[in-house]
């Protein structure tokens, strides 16, 4: 069964320096505090993982925990460039960082290898395109039974992945609704998986819609509300688009952003947590 | 009424998904358009979002591709592989929506990185997201971007999204299921691929624009048809549902809500 833990104490035990980890959320349920957290704790040259990087990635890696990235969007949502990224890869600052870069489709698919244990998915996409030629992570196969020309991507298999739930019980049974993104696949592909959710119940009411994460296949859980902000928990909390607006400026300049997250995060209430 | 440029490349836009079953949808002017359609030309339109949102009904323009405002008003919410793997590469998306950083004569495109010359470091985009599989698998594809010799380039820094490749048979020998992109639609005109050797070639110019101001916001020498027309120009009923989507739009996301 998962533990129940803090915030703190999930992120110290479960993210190590150099670990591949993925903070998935696909615009919704994203686990902004779980990255605020890590980088209070000074975690370096992580892999991140991310369909979608946009601000809490932005922050991380403008922050130097960051030595590598693998995504298929890097953005700020409607609004537009994550600056932060932008001057890791273009000019090195803080550090230097790497990307392997997919399409959403070959991400997803990358994904469901790693939750089906499979080496490599199969999909038809990245045909003509620059895309295959600038990493080593997309190949062409043939199929066996028509011999058409396919994609093969290889698979993800995080040393963490970290998701944002609406709830979890005493168990660490972890229910999540709404777009509901890749975080089944990124969550079963993980070695570890640490959760944070808006509350624990007693009893998990059923919902069809829903998706449900075991216990048993979850490592921690850590009360965190409003973990999600300035992305939202459908039923809890909702999308902040006036913040994603205002981290454009924010994030422009080196100076600005240092000192916003210094006043923010490094500084704020959540080391407490 | 009057009307901006904006709007009439926003309108043009969404007249051109008259007879659309499904649209994939991006977001930005994408987005603008398809709702404006669902509204106007197109009322049965089903949108759906990269986020898993099938048939969205959204009452103000979504910032972004997961607003709650999509999933509480869609027919169904799927996974993110499910929407790239069962319904787009399953072929049930009628028409693929998409914006472009750099756009070439065939209509490929980049949203990856663009060369700034010299010892610069290339201008890192966000990247190529859903686009590359809409390109190849949607029925058809329309493409809405404003004219600018910055954006429409002899050669792009890189190809993200295949348009018609390098010609007409690439389509085919890349295995590539989609028709392939059908309009590019401007600020200042409609350009369509050549039937036999797909270059984008100019075909309808907006209200008041002339063909020069086109081949000047063109980084090709651009192909001009025989018989070029004006758009229609938008309709006081079009400009009064687009101006109070988005005004309401504006509306709601002052709101800020934490």
């Amino acid at each position: 069964m998962a533990e129940l833990t803090t915030l703190r104490e999930g992120i110290a035990e479960l993210i190590h320096d150099g670990d591949t980890v993925a903070l998935e959320g696909f615009t919704h349920l994203i686990p902004t505090l779980a990255g605020h957290e890590i980088i209070r704790q000074a975690r370096r040259d992580l892999t991140l993982v991310r369909m979608t990087p946009d601000l809490v990635y932005d922050q991380m890696i403008g922050m130097g925990v960051a030595g590598k990235l693998v995504f298929s969007w890097g953005g700020n949502p409607g609004v537009g460039s994550l600056h932060r990224m932008r001057d890791a890869v273009e000019n090195g600052w803080p550090v230097p960082l790497k990307v392997d870069e997919h399409s959403h489709a070959g991400m997803a698919n990358r994904y469901v290898a790693g939750a089906s244990r499979l080496p490599f998915a199969v999909l038809r996409g990245y045909r003509g395109n620059d895309l295959a030629a600038s990493t080593d992570t997309i190949a062409t196969i043939t199929c066996p039974f028509t011999g058409d020309e396919l994609s093969a991507v290889r698979a993800i298999n995080p040393d963490v992945t970290v998701i944002h739930a609406q709830r979890a019980d005493h168990d660490g049974n972890v229910q999540l609704w709404g777009i509901v993104g890749v975080q089944k696949e990124a969550a079963l592909a993980a070695s570890r998986v640490l959760v944070t959710v808006e509350e624990i119940v007693d009893r998990i009411e059923p919902r069809s819609d829903a998706i449900l994460l075991p216990g048993w296949v979850v490592t921690a859980v850590a009360v965190v509300p409003g973990g999600a902000h300035p992305s939202y928990a459908l039923g809890y909390t909702t999308r902040d688009n006036a913040f994603y607006r205002e981290w454009d400026a924010i994030s422009r300049d080196r100076e600005t952003f240092t000192t916003w997250m210094t006043e923010h995060v490094l500084e704020s209430a959540g080391a407490g947590r | 009424m009057s009307w901006s440029t904006d709007e009439m490349m926003t309108v043009a836009a969404s007249r051109a998904l008259v007879g659309a079953t499904t649209c994939f949808v991006g977001i930005g002017l994408p987005s603008t358009a398809a709702n404006l359609a669902r509204r106007t030309s197109n009322p049965g339109l089903v949108l759906i979002y990269e986020s898993g949102t099938i048939g969205a009904k959204p009452d103000v323009l979504p910032l972004s591709i997961g607003d709650g405002e999509l999933v509480e008003t869609a027919d169904t919410v799927v996974a993110v592989p499910e929407i790239f793997n069962y319904w787009l590469q399953g072929g049930r998306c009628d028409v693929g929506f998409l914006g472009a950083a750099q756009i070439d004569r065939f209509a490929n495109i980049n949203t990856t990185s663009i060369d700034r010359g010299g010892d610069r470091p290339s201008l890192r985009l966000p990247g190529a997201g859903g686009a590359p599989e809409i390109a190849a698998h949607a029925g058809s594809v329309l493409i809405v971007v404003r004219h600018s010799p910055r954006v429409f380039v002899e050669r792009l820094s890189f190809v993200t999204s295949v348009g018609f490749g390098s010609g007409p048979d690439d389509r085919k020998r890349l295995d590539l299921p989609g028709a392939g992109p059908r309009q590019v639609i401007t600020d200042l005109g409609t350009l369509e691929p050549d039937p036999e050797s797909c270059e984008l070639t100019l075909t309808a110019l907006h209200p008041g624009v002339a063909v020069d101001q086109v081949r000047d916001a063109t980084g090709w020498p651009l192909r001009v048809a025989d018989d070029v027309i004006t758009t229609e120009a938008p309709t006081d009923g079009e400009l009064a549902v687009l101006r109070d989507l988005q005004a309401r739009t504006k509306e709601a996301h002052r709101a800020r809500t934490d």
